[in-house]
């Protein structure tokens, strides 16, 4: 491969922000048919350089060789005549519109003046079929599922003849079967010369698709390396840059279930359901447990989780906490009972975007309190501080808007949020997803000290292996329902538990 | 320091606002003098305060409702509601007691409440764009205000409700008092309660809000509440000072300068953060917009174009990236930019 002229190179890029070197002495060089993963933590520096690459950012220093010409990329509009395309993390296509003008959008094929939509929509067909995808094309985006969105995406940047695809953080959102299905398409990509460069906090994802990878730390260059020549351990302490030996420490942690039995009940639920959105279930949370919910994307785990905090009103059962009968009809309700809730969609659920970070960490403690008792600013500014120590919260700025943090850093908000209100059930949906490493480890550390402080825990995740480390009893749910119940002993293994998720073996 | 008052959102309105003074300076010698005569201060500063009175109410309660994401285009039709009440509850009055002067005050109040809880019930329970809901009541206000005065202008003769927006206290015309004590109470409960933070959380992310606990419909309600109180004052305030009511003509077209004094303000009709002493300010520009195309000799006909440029140019002013492409100052903050350092997307 080292003989092949490279298809794009970019050397000692510098990308300055005021106050922030984003990005010091940047490599990264693209052959045609690989797929290049880009490691890094949050705040490596990953999303500037697809931005700088996008030409989104300009850069400061540095060149761009594209095919052996040096370009430069001045604007989304020159990338993409250069045949640079991109797929976002949170898929930006509208909704409200067709696949095929979302497909087309910006660049609709004319006839005679006028929109030439039958070719439109074979042309999206045919797009389409490249990525092993048949739908109807002229209904509405939202009538779709997040992982054909995020096909459509792909789709869309291939329109534009492609010969770079960036595909930040495409799996984020995808279940199992579909994440397949987009290694399926990235490989038929990659045979016909496209360079792909895939960004991923899935090390499996990492070793399963990608040939090589360029590793980024806050903002430097750390290393390319070929994939299969560098082992997990190796790549993540290059990541995080912090020594193996505290890794595996933090890896190997298994909890200890034995007593778990003797816990005292904390919550328990009878026949709780919402139609359509949960079947009834009986569930029971100890004391100082971690209970975690297994299930694919649908099986019904948010659904269940937002019934038990009151976000959706359940219309069948029985709820009691601490042996005391409770219906909640509210969130407020269910926080009023030292409930907390993390929601997996940290964009639209979670954090109040144009809200500073002090004033997102407070709410849902002022929430309790009710308008009258309002937190002194002195206050505040403590609880903030605190938590952005405690959390190792990135910039250390209570008075920065959220909007500005990264994804990681937003969710420890998130996380802190609650821990303010000190409450005695914490649900965390999917709160490891879309986030580096060292925000994970610190996230499953936090979990097993708040166990300990004897608070409950009901833990949602995708990761099987995350809540097979984690958790002291595991449900796992299939369509909607509550299928099986286990206690995480030692026998319990990663293959039992995808048994049951995926039903019928 | 200029750098930091420069990021201040209320920079660039006080600049225009002090403009457009001293613009009247060159036409008028004494524009800025104050005298006191028959003990009431006079001169074109108190005259712009008191007739801005009105619409600095409004506006208040506007600021909030666009706080939460929202619109009020019933204001005006409230205005003449509350005045049309107002005016034909004392209408036959010859008394000289004060009984029927609470009387029309207590009644406008409440049935402004009323309708702004309208508003709200609409916008929260039912879940109707603010824009369409108010713009309901918009119509149905003034009929309503129409049908109270019999579509005539009716003209009161007792005394004591003069005061109201005719009066003056201490030197100072009554009204400013008004709204000297609705900006404070505004200030009061949103700032040093935590009111403010829930509106804002509730025009920023009204899922999230709920999901934090808070009451997003109840915020709403309070808030539509709160601007057909601020409307039904500010429509006792206008009725007075004319001693009628005129259902078809009173406070038309106010909801559009409250809007529009709103933004001038700095709050974004996205919701989220809010400025009530930007908009106050900003209602202030626009109420001496009006006294100065009148007192220089603009011609009437040129009026709205001119109030329309001058608008123009505050929110141009106000656009930073405008400011950076024209003048080549006040640098963007790079808040865009940073917030793209990892990760997230944000659309």
């Amino acid at each position: 491969m080292a003989q092949q002229l490279a298809k794009l190179e970019m050397k000692n890029i510098v990308k300055e922000f005021p106050g922030v070197k984003a990005l010091s002495d940047v490599q990264l060089s693209l052959y045609p048919g690989e797929v290049h993963a880009l490691m890094g933590e949050n705040g490596a520096g990953k999303s500037t350089l697809i931005k700088v690459l996008t030409g989104v950012y300009s850069i400061d220093q540095g060149t761009v060789t594209l095919e052996g010409k040096q370009v430069s990329i001045n604007s989304p509009l020159k990338a993409q005549e250069l045949g640079i395309s991109t797929v976002y993390q949170e898929v930006n296509l509208c909704s409200n519109l067709s696949v095929t003008e979302n497909i087309f959008i910006g660049r609709e094929i004319k006839k005679y003046g006028r929109l030439a939509w039958k070719e439109m929509n074979q042309h999206a067909e045919k797009l389409l079929e490249r990525l092993q995808l048949n739908i109807d094309v002229t209904k509405l985006l939202s009538s779709y599922s997040v992982a054909i969105q995020q096909m459509v995406a792909i789709a869309r940047a291939l329109n534009v003849s492609a010969k770079i695809l960036i595909l930040d953080e495409p799996t984020s959102s995808l279940d199992r079967d579909e994440v397949q299905q987009l290694f399926a398409v990235m490989r038929q990509l990659k045979k016909d010369g496209l360079a792909i460069v895939f960004v991923s906090h899935f090390l499996d994802q990492i070793y399963e698709i990608t040939d090589r990878l360029t590793v980024l730390r806050n903002g430097e260059w750390i290393g390319e390396y070929k994939t299969e020549a560098i082992d997990r351990m190796e790549l993540v302490s290059k990541m995080i840059g912090k020594d193996l030996a505290e890794l595996e420490a933090i890896s190997s942690k298994t909890t200890d279930i034995s007593q778990s039995d003797t816990l005292e009940s904390m919550l328990q639920a009878n026949e709780v359901g919402l139609n359509g959105k949960i079947s009834p279930f009986d569930l029971e949370l100890r004391k100082g447990e971690i209970y975690g919910l297994a299930g694919l994307l649908g099986s019904g785990r948010t659904e269940m989780a937002r019934v038990l905090f009151g976000a959706d009103k359940a219309d069948k059962g029985k709820m009691t906490i601490n042996g005391k009968d409770v219906h909640f009809t509210t969130p407020r309700s269910a926080i009023l009972n030292k409930i907390g809730f993390c929601s997996e969609n940290r964009k639209t659920e979670g954090i109040i975007p144009e809200l500073t970070v002090r004033e997102n960490m407070i709410l849902a403690i002022q929430s309790v309190y009710g308008w009258f008792r309002y937190l002194s600013r002195a206050k505040q500014m403590k609880i903030a501080e605190e938590y952005i120590q405690l959390l190792n919260i990135r910039p250390a700025n209570p008075e920065q808007l959220i909007k500005n943090l990264s994804g990681g850093n937003q969710q420890k908000v998130m996380l802190a949020r609650w821990l303010v209100t000190n409450p005695d059930l914490l649900i965390l949906d999917e709160p490891t997803r879309g986030i580096d490493i060292g925000a994970k480890t610190e996230i499953m550390k936090l979990m097993t000290h708040l166990s300990k402080e004897n608070k409950s825990i009901l833990f949602i995740s995708s990761e099987i292996e995350e809540i097979l480390r984690t958790c002291d009893r595991i449900a796992v749910l299939r369509d909607r329902k509550k299928v099986q119940e286990f206690d995480n002993d030692r026998e319990l293994t990663q293959q039992d538990l995808m048994k049951e998720m995926a039903g019928g073996m | 320091m200029l750098k930091g008052m420069m990021k201040t959102k209320l920079f660039w309105p006080i600049i225009v606002l002090i403009l457009i003074l001293v613009i009247n300076l060159f036409f008028d010698r004494s524009f800025f003098s104050i005298e006191l005569r028959n003990g009431h201060l006079t001169g074109s500063l108190i005259d712009i305060l008191n007739r801005g009175a009105p619409l600095i109410l409004i506006s208040i309660g506007m600021t909030l409702v666009i706080a939460t994401k929202g619109i009020d285009l019933s204001v005006g039709s409230i205005i003449a509601m509350s005045g049309a009440i107002g005016a034909m509850t004392v209408a036959d009055t010859a008394s000289e007691g004060s009984g029927p002067l609470w009387m029309a005050i207590g009644l406008s109040l409440i049935i402004c409440l009323v309708v702004g809880g309208w508003n709200g019930l609409l916008v929260s329970r039912v879940g109707v764009q603010p824009i369409v809901a108010t713009l309901i009541l918009m119509v149905a206000g003034r009929g309503i205000a129409q049908l109270i005065t019999g579509g005539q202008i009716t003209t009161v003769y007792y005394e004591p409700y003069s005061f109201i927006g005719g009066g003056y206290l201490l030197t100072l015309p009554f009204s400013v008092f008004i709204v000297a004590f609705v900006f404070l109470m505004a200030v009061l409960l949103t700032r040093k309660t935590a009111l403010g933070l829930f509106i804002e959380s509730v025009g920023s992310n009204a899922d999230a809000s709920r999901l934090a606990g808070i009451n997003s419909k109840n915020i709403m309600l309070m808030v539509y509440m709160f601007s057909g109180l601020c409307a039904g004052v500010a429509g006792l305030i206008l009725s007075s000072n004319v001693m009628s009511a005129d259902g078809n003509n009173a406070g038309l077209w106010f909801e559009l300068d409250a809007i529009l004094a709103v933004v001038i303000g700095g709050t974004s009709l996205m919701g989220g953060r809010f400025y009530l002493m930007g908009t106050v300010i900003g209602a202030l520009i626009i109420q001496s917009l009006t006294t100065t195309i009148y007192s220089i000799g603009v011609p009437a006909e040129t009026n709205l174009v001119v109030k329309a440029l001058v608008v123009l140019v505050v929110c141009l002013l106000q656009s930073a990236e405008f400011r950076r492409k024209v003048f080549g100052i006040g640098k963007v903050k790079p808040t865009g930019e940073q917030k793209g350092r990892e990760g997230v997307t944000l659309s």
